[in-house]
């Protein structure tokens, strides 16, 4: 078979950046194509010049779609010879229906007037194709993100798709529903379809991809056939250069339990979100807690973090051996909690404001003397925080909201580490971020561990645990399954507490 | 790409200096060039003494709506009461001091008491019962205007002793005696000048001391030199005619206050904070919906200080002030430059935005311009700002 799609010499400039930089992309009819490349590559903004989100002349350069130069004005243009883009924050409407979703901007409808029948019978066989199993008059915002995840698939079908472009399309998702989305990338293979995949997950993109194109400062690297490759060489490819060790390495050095939670319940209403969990940190310790999502993990870490979660809450808490009680933000704060949150967008920053005000929010009492700021000193703790942290960034005004996930997350840190917590809770610390930018994160909370502080780290990602952590826990429905020291823990042994 | 440190030097040069204040200052900018406009288009009324004296009288009630519009705002929400708790505590006051003769002390405190419960009231759906204060306030403005034609069973009640009136009406008596010239307004003048004179340079020392980027030095003289001359022709307009109005003290003292407390206190970073992302902000221990509430609070007790102004302007208290006062707060908040969606506004930005709207009624009036007009092109002017604005940022966005 012959290539289906071709960019050739793909230049895209904003204003002062050039975001690509003569890219080529070449991908063959019928098979999984795989786009690698650290966050900021260029990876994004490829894939919305192939699906004309940047319309015909603001770029440089030529799309070949079965070998037909291809002009695209808009969105509705590239759909219409079949290439469909799903994107990363799923575009679904939750007051809506499944159906209704589906055929959003492209209605069952004659001379406007919507045939809700053939709708329905449309969208059913659509479902069965991507093998959900729902009523199709159910709403969106009542379903779970992998389901919304298989119904964007779904309305991808329904346009007769050829190419369908996947933005990391597993980056929500448990591990039970990336692979049944895997399997079923697989079998619309078979069926003939191509798909793009951009994906951080190296082990997803080994499971499903024939071959893989990496990107890296808005330039192509490589293509590479997947059989010619190892999942290091591909990092290498990624960063430009060979990391040897994805975890910095580490002496442990394990003090005093610094906190202690005993029968630790919450309940959400009427519903019991976590149920007797008991657990501790020491100083100096890197302690895990494994659990896929809707797990009760994040839920745990925001109730302890002056219950920011949670109706009701019972249990106790101690820090150095003394009960302490935390019933708001700030008096965990004012214990020495600190929670890093896993969604940094909506929880984590204000993405209208700088550097500068976000690193410097909750240690405003700090920096400021009967309730009027020092500006100065707030200027030169941001530029501290910026060099020690190595954010990427030409000033600190930049607002939050212009960087990139890497430094976003090294600023919601910074806020943090400022803060001068004893107990830092991370809670997904590296969702999103690409390797380089992983590594650094994981040398500033080993530093931290050093420093003597305790470190709860939530992760979905098991290497990463078995990686960073000293002891890990597993928690699966609002319990605590296990507890394992990280010399014998492997994958095995976490995902059978999970499953048990 | 530029090193830091060059950034800071670029940003030094005359060019990246106006470039990087054209946002910041293009409503003023507009404003003065609105001024000019209608300086030519009255021949030359609207700058006389007497008017200048009068555009302050006509606007400080809105102006002082607009100062609290403009936290409400930034802070995520609206306020549509302000309005009918204008014309409220208007009528509170008129009753207490006509009808039952308390001392004119007494009631202001009494009325800005009540206006502070008012605001309470509102603050608590909005921050606690967690109801869009759209709703609130919607209701608000229909139960206070209610209240007052019921306090002052539909009729107006008049006139406020002098001591009252002068609230709005009064003039700094001159100390100095000056015949033909108000002259402790001209002192004032000189004094404000080397205040501010002495404020930017101590800002210049530290920066310099924390080596900050500063503007070069001739730059730094002239912008000095600037704003002191603006400062004695305005008083020395002001001193041509009666002096200093009482209201524009307030309004001076309002206005430094609350740019000062929204730009270098904690209370005023957590303001920004919760309209900016609220749930970020309450997990970095700002307790939200407090601050939610004293806004509210406040606000309340700045509408009161705007009906008592509007009463002592008009020496009545009606059933019908401060109608749509709301409406001229809210549209001086957003010409001003604050974001509909909260986060974004300054005190500064609200003035010149009242400002911008006062001018026009004034000029408008005075070459003899219906009501008619003046409505439609106040709200094209306002759509023109908002948009203006909108375009800019997508520009620095992309």
């Amino acid at each position: 078979m012959g290539s289906i799609l071709e960019m050739r010499n793909i230049t895209k400039e904003f204003p002062g950046v050039k975001a690509l930089d003569d890219v080529n992309l070449k991908v063959e009819a019928g098979e999984i194509h795989a786009l690698c490349g650290e966050n900021g590559a260029g990876k994004s903004t490829l894939m919305k010049v192939l699906s004309g989100v940047y319309p015909h002349g603001t770029y440089a350069g030529d799309i070949l779609f079965q070998d037909d130069v291809c002009v695209f004005k808009d969105i509705k243009s590239s759909e219409s010879l079949g290439i469909v883009i799903i994107h990363q924050e799923l575009a679904l409407i939750p007051e809506l229906s499944i159906a209704e979703n589906i055929f959003l901007g492209n209605e069952q409808a004659k001379a406007g007037v919507i045939n809700w029948n053939e709708t329905v019978v449309k969208a059913r066989a659509l479902l069965k194709k991507v093998g959900l199993s729902e009523n199709p008059n159910t709403l969106i915002s009542q379903i779970g993100v992998g389901k919304q995840q298989l119904v964007e698939i779904a309305k991808a079908l329904s346009k007769d798709v050829k190419l369908l472009i996947l933005d990391e399309p597993t980056a929500a998702l448990n591990e039970e529903e990336s692979e049944n989305l895997l399997q079923l990338l697989l079998s619309f293979k078979k069926e003939g379809m191509t798909s793009i995949m951009i994906s951080h997950k190296l082990n997803e993109v080994s499971k499903v991809a024939d071959s893989i194109t990496i990107i890296r400062d808005g330039k192509t690297i490589e293509t590479l056939k997947w059989e010619e490759v190892s999942e290091d060489r591909i990092i290498k490819g990624m960063v430009g250069r060979e990391l040897t060790n994805r975890y910095p390495d580490r002496t442990p050095k394990i003090g005093e339990t610094i906190l202690e939670v005993k029968d630790w319940e919450v309940l959400q209403g009427d519903r019991k979100v976590i149920d007797s969990i008991s657990m501790h940190i020491k100083k100096g310790e890197i302690v895990g807690i494994a659990g896929v999502m809707g797990s009760g993990r994040t839920e745990f870490a925001m109730s302890i973090f002056g219950r920011s979660y949670g109706t009701k809450i019972s249990g106790h808490l101690y820090k150095d051996g003394k009960e302490i009680t935390v019933k708001n933000v700030p008096e965990a704060i004012e214990n020495g909690l600190a929670y890093v949150t896993e969604d940094r967008k909506n929880y984590g920053l204000i993405l209208i404001e700088d550097i500068k005000r976000n690193i410097s929010l909750p240690n405003l009492k700090k920096l400021s003397k009967f309730s009027v700021l020092n500006e100065q000193v707030e200027v030169k703790e941001a530029e501290n925080y910026r060099s020690k942290m190595n954010i990427k960034t030409p000033s600190i005004l930049q607002k939050t909201g212009n960087l990139s996930g890497g430094n976003q997350q090294k600023v919601v840190l910074s806020k943090w580490i400022y803060s001068e917590p004893d107990i830092l809770i991370l809670d997904e610390p590296t969702r999103g971020i690409d390797v380089g930018a992983k590594y650094e994160i994981y040398t500033i909370i080993n530093q931290l561990a050093e420093e003597g502080k305790g470190i709860l780290l939530i992760s979905s990602e098991m290497p990463e645990l078995l990686g960073m952590c000293d002891r890990i826990y597993v928690m699966n429905e609002g319990r605590l399954k296990g507890e394992l020291e990280a010399a014998e823990a492997t994958q095995e042994s976490i995902m059978k507490y999970i499953t048990s | 790409m530029n090193t830091p440190l060059e950034d800071y030097r670029n940003k030094g040069s005359v060019l990246s200096l106006i470039q990087s204040n054209l946002r910041q200052y293009g409503m003023f900018t507009a404003l003065v060039l609105i001024m000019i406009l209608f300086q030519f288009l009255t021949e030359g009324i609207l700058l006389r003494p007497l008017n200048i004296t009068n555009l302050i009288l006509q606007n400080s009630y809105i102006l002082v709506l607009a100062i609290g519009m403009v936290l409400v705002i930034i802070t995520g929400h609206i306020d549509l009461s302000v309005g009918s708790v204008a014309a409220f505590v208007g009528a509170i006051s008129g009753i207490l001091i006509i009808n039952h003769d308390i001392p004119v002390f007494l009631a202001v405190i009494l009325s800005l008491l009540v206006g502070a419960v008012i605001g309470a009231w509102q603050g608590f759906w909005v921050a606690y019962v967690k109801i869009p204060a759209f709703i609130v306030t919607l209701a608000g403005m229909l139960l206070f205007r209610g209240l007052t034609m019921l306090v002052l069973k539909g009729k107006s009640v008049a006139p406020y002793p002098q001591s009252f009136q002068d609230i709005s009406s009064g003039f700094v008596p001159d100390i100095f005696g000056g015949s033909t010239l108000h002259l402790l307004t001209i002192v004032a003048g000189i004094v404000f000048s080397i205040i501010y004179l002495l404020i930017e340079a101590r800002n210049r020392r530290t920066q310099i001391r924390y080596d900050f980027e500063v503007s070069s030095k001739g730059l730094f003289i002239t912008k000095i030199a600037a704003v002191i001359v603006l400062i004695n022709v305005f008083t020395y307009v002001l001193a041509t005619y009666e002096g200093i109005p009482m209201i524009l003290i307030i309004l001076i003292a309002l206005v430094v206050i609350y740019s000062f407390v929204m730009k270098k206190t904690v209370m005023g970073r957590h303001i920004y904070a919760i309209g900016g992302n609220e749930k970020a902000a309450s997990l970095s221990g700002i307790k939200t919906k407090k601050a939610t509430f004293w806004v509210f609070v406040n606000m309340g007790v700045l509408a009161a200080l705007s009906g008592l102004i509007f009463a002592a302007r008009l020496n009545a208290a009606t059933p019908k002030a401060g109608n749509l006062f709301e409406l001229d707060a809210i549209a001086a908040c957003f010409i001003g430059g604050a974001s509909a969606y909260g986060g974004i506004g300054t005190v500064g930005g609200a003035i010149v935005g009242g400002l911008v709207m006062g001018v026009m009624n004034n000029g408008m009036s005075i070459i003899g311009l219906g009501i008619d007009w003046q409505q439609a092109i106040k709200g094209l002017v306002l759509l023109i700002a908002v948009a203006f604005d909108i375009y800019n940022k997508n520009k620095l966005a992309s």
